[in-house]
């Protein structure tokens, strides 16, 4: 569902952009409000959420999609932790639709979804392992890399069971709005992937943004 | 070489339970009454930080449902098990468990003092007690498997659980590739529309059974499966690390 913000970049307390290949690793308050823009187009934002305060909670793809009834997430979707508990909702959505089923691109998983020689391509899940140990004072480690949500990734399932992988639906400057309900950790890879149309095979920059209450 | 039953065993409804399955070994899962949900994850014994991977399981096989061909990968780009029968047709792998507070108000208080063995525990609280037997807290618990339980979507992406799809009798075979510790849950699927707690049981049996062959219905199901499977391989080519030789290169 295609909802606009009124919210305006100049206005934000926090900006940044995280070129692709990089991670992003930050602390937002509960009741702040976190933009994730497209800057080009095609890119996918692979995003996993933590309570701030302990990172065992964190946001569940399960639960989401069970508790919204629905496998795609969008403007007015709640994204659950583990513990039942609403995280973030979507507040704006230009996009229209993220995937939360197809995870993250590691190097293992590479070898068996590409060729046996794609190990050392870069991939969000070599990010993630990079931003928790630069980073130790978030607190987590290999076992809270969990199944993640992918913004702006476009992974239709059909009716009869199958997952197809489409070109993107996002375009240069659509964005996706999330409300805190909690102090939240977000950790975002933005995704580096050479080899499918997750960003039409060319990765490029996005911008995070967030408004204090 | 033909299957040899080693252990069987009919696993309450409404229970929990992990062991350890050597590769090379099979699982075969019957669901009796029909209405059973068995819930799995997988965790490599050597290395509980790789653990079943549902996305890498869907993506990498480009599906939703899980069924026969199919192998569950594991982070590591490795697979644990192979589905190498499956009377059911359509598993799901996306909607977790019940939590304990959701079981309490969908069914209602029925607890262990009152009820004994007759209380109704949910999947959330069954896997929290079996990750504990080995360290594992609610931070290693992954996506699970839910067998027995066919969950599927509308254009719109809409979830539906198809309680017409249970058939008694129902039967899977998982043939393990890698050493595998099997937690494992024998209570409701939270979309299981029953009004009173549904408590069917699992026949659980271990065999042993003939190691895969070039010719096997998993290893060609898809290019993304062999690669999988020879990731594997590599893993145990180190004879120290696993004696057993269950899986011969193709």
């Amino acid at each position: 569902m295609i909802r606009e913000s009124q919210r305006q970049m100049l206005a934000a307390h926090f900006r940044q952009v995280i070129p692709a290949g990089d991670y992003f690793i930050h602390k937002i308050r509960a009741g702040d409000t976190f933009r994730i823009l497209d800057l080009e187009g095609n890119q996918a934002a692979d995003t996993l959420f933590y309570n701030a305060d302990d990172p065992a909670e964190r946001y569940s793809a399960v639960d989401t999609v069970r508790e919204n009834g629905n496998v795609y997430l969008t403007a007015g979707t709640l994204l659950m932790s583990n513990r039942g508990n609403p995280m973030l909702e979507i507040v704006a959505d230009t996009c229209g639709r993220h995937d939360t089923l197809g995870g993250a691109c590691a190097s293992e998983s590479n070898t068996v979804r590409y060729a046996l020689d794609k190990r050392c391509m870069h991939s969000c899940r070599d990010s993630w392992m990079l931003a928790i140990n630069r980073h130790e004072e978030f607190g987590l480690s290999k076992r809270d890399i969990t199944h993640n949500i992918n913004f702006f990734m476009n992974v239709p399932v059909t009716a009869e069971g199958g997952l197809t992988f489409e070109d993107g639906i996002s375009g240069a400057g659509k964005y996706v709005e999330l409300e805190a309900k909690m102090d939240i950790t977000v950790l975002i890879s933005n995704c580096p992937q050479l080899n499918n149309p997750c960003n039409g095979y060319n990765p490029t920059p996005i911008e995070v943004a967030v408004w204090s209450q | 070489m033909s299957e040899t039953l080693i252990y069987d065993y009919t696993m309450p409804g409404g229970h929990h339970w992990s062991f350890r399955m050597r590769r090379g070994t099979r699982l075969r899962l019957t669901d009796l009454e029909g209405g059973a949900n068995a819930a799995l994850l997988f965790y490599n014994p050597e290395n509980l930080l790789e653990r079943y991977n549902a996305p890498d399981t869907l993506k990498g096989q480009h599906t939703f449902k899980l069924t026969r061909g199919n192998c569950l990968y594991s982070d590591m780009g490795r697979c644990f098990a192979s589905v190498i029968e499956d009377s059911f047709g359509w598993h799901d792998t996306v909607c977790g468990n019940l939590s304990a507070d959701a079981c309490l108000k969908k069914y209602g208080e029925h607890s262990y003092q009152a009820f004994r063995n007759g209380w109704f525990l949910s999947g959330e609280a069954s896997f929290l007690t079996e990750l504990a037997k080995y360290g594992l807290t609610e931070r290693d618990m992954a996506a699970n498997l839910n067998l027995f339980s066919k969950v599927y979507t509308d254009e719109a992406g809409n979830l539906a659980y198809d309680p017409s799809a249970s058939k008694p009798g129902a039967q899977v075979v998982l043939r393990f590739d890698m050493d595998t510790l099997v937690l494992m849950h024998t209570c409701p699927h939270p979309l299981n529309p029953a009004s009173a707690y549904p408590r069917h049981p699992v026949k659980v049996e271990f065999l042993t059974g003939p190691a895969m062959t070039e010719d096997d219905y998993c290893l060609n199901f898809r290019p993304e499966n062999r690669r999988a499977l020879e990731n594997t391989r590599l893993y145990y080519l180190d004879p120290a690390i696993s004696p057993t030789v269950a899986y011969q290169n193709p």
